[in-house]
C-alpha cells in the first residue's frame, strides 16, 4: 500500500492557450488533511479535477491510492468521496431521498440517519433539494461525498455558503474523518479553515505552488511581525528605526510598536536598545504572522517560496 | 481487508430509474407537456380528418394507432436526448462519474424512465382513441403480443438513439428544438399524419423505410386496425417480420452510436 494517498508529479493543465496548472507537484500522506489554498483562478479546482479523474493532465502524472484516476476509474471510485462545488443533485428529490440514493451506490454505506444527524440535516430529510438554503445544500453535498465510507475524500470549497455554526460542524466532521484514518484533500478560500483543519497547506498562485508546509511551518518561517513594548515615554524612536529594518512608532505615551519581519537578533536588539536607555520595560507583546499574512504576501507579490 | 461487493449495474440502474421517475412526476410542467402535446395532436387530427375513409375504418382510429408511434418517439427519443443534455449541463453526469455508477447502470435508469413514460403516453393516447373516437381495442392475445414486442423495440431503439443524439446538443436549452427537427420531419415522411400513407410520393416512403418511425406506426396500425386495413399500407400488408428486423437493427445501431458518442461531461473533461 503506497504511503501517500495522492501523489501529483509535475502536473500541467491547459485550456487552449491558457496554462491553469503549471508543473505542480504535491503529496497527501494517508490519514492526513491537505488544504489547497488560492485565489479564484489559482488552479485549485483544475488540479482537483485531475486527481478526481475528471480531467486529463496535459503533462505530468497522478496516482491516487496507488491507481491512475482515469485508467483505473472503476476500481478507484468506490474508494473515493467527491464533493463538487455545485450541480448534479436532483432538485425535486428530498434530502433524505438523495442521500439514500447515493448510499445505495456503495457496498457498505454509512447509516443515512446518523449522517443526517451529524450534519444537522435531519429536520430537512423530507425537504426537497430546491427548497434547501445554500448552506444546507452544501452540507447535503458533503454528506453525499461521505456516505460511501471513502478512504480518500476530495472536498471542493466544502464550507462555501455556510453560516458559522454549520462551518464549525463541518470542520468537526472533517477532523473526525482524519481520526478514522480517512485522507482529505480540500480546496478553500478560507485561511482560518486551512489553518485550523489542515496538516499540510499548499498555497497556489497563478497555477504554480507558491508555498507549501504545515500551517506552523508557513507562519513560523515568516516569524514575528509586530512587537509592542510598554516603557518610559518620549524615547527617540527614529534612532531605533535606524538600527532595524522595521517601522517604529510611539502610538501613545510609552506605548511603542515595532512592525516588520523581526528576526531573533532584531528582537534582542530592540530590548537591548530600551535597556541602554535605562527605560523600564513593563510589558512586551509579540504578534506571530498568521497564515493570512503569509498568503496575502505571497499572492500579492507573486513571489514563490519553497 | 474485507471484500465488499458493490451493487451490480442492474440494481444501480433500478435505483436510478426510481429517482428519475420520481423527479419527472414531481416536475409537473414536464409531466403535463410531455403527455399533453401528442394527445392534443391526436384530438386535432382526429377531429379534422375524422370521417370514415371508405373501407370501414375511421380515420380517427388510424390516427390513434399511428400517433402511438409519435407518442413513443416523443417520450423516448426527445425526453431521453433532452434529459441527457440537461444531466450533462447541470453536473448530474459529472457527479455520477465520481461514484461507482457505471454508464450501463445510468442508461438502464434512463431507459426505465422512458419506458414508464412511454407506457403512460400509450395509455393516454389509447384513452383518447377509445373514449373520443370509439376505437375498439383488440380482443386477441396475438395482437397484444405484437404490441408488446413493438413497444419494447420502439422504446429501446428510440431511447438509445436519443442518448446518441444528445451528443449533438451543446446547450440543454436548445435540446427540444434540435431533437424535434428529425422527429417532426420523420412523422410526416413516415405517414403518421397522412392517411393513407400511399398518398405520399414513392421516394418519400422509400426514405422513411430507412428509419424506425414508419415501421413503428405501421406496426401499431396492425395491432389496432382490422386486417382489411393492411391494403392501405405501402406494401399492401403489415410486414411485421420486416418491422421487427428494422427496429432490431436500429436498437443495435443505437447502442453502437451510444458507445461511440457518449460523453460524461463537456468542456474538455473526461
Amino acid at each position: 500500500m503506497p504511503e501517500n494517498a495522492v501523489d501529483v508529479r509535475d502536473v500541467v493543465v491547459t485550456y487552449g492557450e491558457v496554462t491553469a496548472v503549471d508543473a505542480v507537484s504535491l503529496s497527501v500522506p494517508r490519514g492526513s488533511i491537505l488544504a489547497l489554498l488560492g485565489n479564484n483562478g489559482a488552479g485549485k479546482t483544475s488540479l482537483l479535477q485531475v486527481c478526481e479523474g475528471f480531467r486529463s493532465p496535459a503533462g505530468g502524472s497522478v496516482r491516487v491510492l496507488g491507481l491512475d484516476p482515469i485508467a483505473d476509474h472503476d476500481a478507484l471510485m468506490p474508494r473515493l468521496g467527491i464533493m463538487l462545488q455545485s450541480g448534479g443533485v436532483y432538485p425535486w428529490a428530498t434530502a433524505g431521498e438523495i442521500l439514500r440514493l447515493f448510499a445505495s451506490y456503495s457496498a457498505r454505506p454509512l447509516d443515512v440517519d446518523m449522517l443526517l444527524d451529524r450534519l444537522g440535516l435531519r429536520k430537512f430529510a423530507r425537504t426537497r433539494f430546491r427548497r434547501l438554503s445554500g448552506g444546507e445544500q452544501q452540507r447535503l453535498s458533503l454528506a453525499v461525498a461521505l456516505v460511501g465510507r471513502p478512504e480518500l475524500v476530495f472536498l471542493d470549497e466544502p464550507t462555501a455558503g455556510m453560516d458559522v455554526g454549520a462551518r464549525q460542524t463541518t470542520w468537526e466532521l472533517v477532523e473526525s474523518l482524519r481520526a478514522d484514518g480517512v485522507t482529505v484533500l480540500l480546496t478553500t478560500h478560507l485561511l482560518d479553515e486551512a489553518e485550523s483543519l489542515a496538516d499540510h497547506v499548499v498555497i497556489m498562485d497563478n497555477g504554480v505552488v507558491a508555498a507549501t508546509g504545515t500551517p506552523a511551518e508557513l507562519t513560523a518561517a515568516a516569524g514575528i511581525d509586530l512587537l509592542q513594548v510598554r516603557a518610559d515615554p518620549g524615547l527617540p524612536v527614529a534612532d531605533l528605526a535606524g538600527r532595524l529594518d522595521a517601522k517604529v512608532t510611539e502610538d501613545a505615551p510609552g506605548e511603542y510598536a515595532i512592525a516588520g519581519a523581526l528576526s531573533t537578533d532584531a528582537l534582542a536588539a530592540v530590548l537591548a536598545w530600551f535597556a541602554a536607555r535605562d527605560a523600564q520595560v513593563t510589558s512586551v507583546n509579540s504578534r506571530r504572522r498568521t497564515l493570512e499574512d503569509v498568503y496575502l504576501a505571497l499572492t500579492a507579490s507573486g513571489g514563490v517560496v519553497r | 481487508m474485507s471484500v465488499d461487493i458493490l451493487p451490480g449495474p442492474v440494481r444501480l440502474g433500478l435505483r436510478r430509474g426510481g429517482i428519475e421517475i420520481l423527479q419527472f412526476v414531481r416536475d409537473r410542467t414536464a409531466l403535463v407537456f410531455t403527455f399533453f402535446f401528442p394527445a392534443l395532436l391526436l384530438l386535432l387530427f382526429g377531429s379534422i380528418f375524422g370521417g370514415d375513409d371508405g373501407d370501414g375504418v375511421g380515420a380517427a382510429r388510424v390516427f390513434t394507432a399511428s400517433m402511438i408511434a409519435y407518442g413513443l418517439v416523443s417520450t423516448s427519443f426527445v425526453t431521453m436526448g433532452a434529459g441527457l443534455a440537461m444531466d450533462r449541463e447541470d453536473g448530474t453526469l459529472k457527479r455520477l462519474r465520481g461514484t461507482p455508477v457505471t454508464a450501463p447502470a445510468y442508461f438502464l435508469g434512463k431507459l426505465l424512465l422512458v419506458a414508464v413514460l412511454s407506457a403512460a403516453e400509450v395509455l393516454v393516447l389509447l384513452a383518447c382513441g377509445v373514449l373520443v373516437f370509439g376505437m375498439p381495442l383488440p380482443a386477441d392475445a396475438g395482437s397484444w403480443l405484437t404490441f408488446g414486442w413493438l413497444f419494447v423495440l420502439s422504446v429501446v431503439a428510440c431511447g438509445l438513439l436519443g442518448i446518441a443524439a444528445s451528443a449533438l446538443v451543446r446547450h440543454a436549452r436548445t435540446a427540444g428544438a434540435i431533437l424535434n427537427v428529425p422527429v417532426v420531419a420523420l412523422q410526416f415522411l413516415s405517414g403518421v399524419f397522412i392517411n393513407p400513407i400511399d398518398q405520399l410520393p414513392g421516394w418519400m416512403i422509400t426514405l422513411a423505410s430507412v428509419f424506425p418511425v414508419k415501421w413503428m406506426a405501421q406496426g401499431f396500425r396492425s395491432v389496432f386496425l382490422p386486417d382489411t386495413a393492411a391494403g392501405s399500407e405501402a406494401a399492401g400488408s403489415w410486414e411485421l417480420g420486416r418491422t421487427a428486423l428494422v427496429l432490431g437493427a436500429w436498437c443495435v445501431l443505437g447502442l453502437l452510436l451510444c458507445l461511440v458518442t457518449f460523453r460524461w461531461s463537456d468542456r474538455g473533461e473526461s
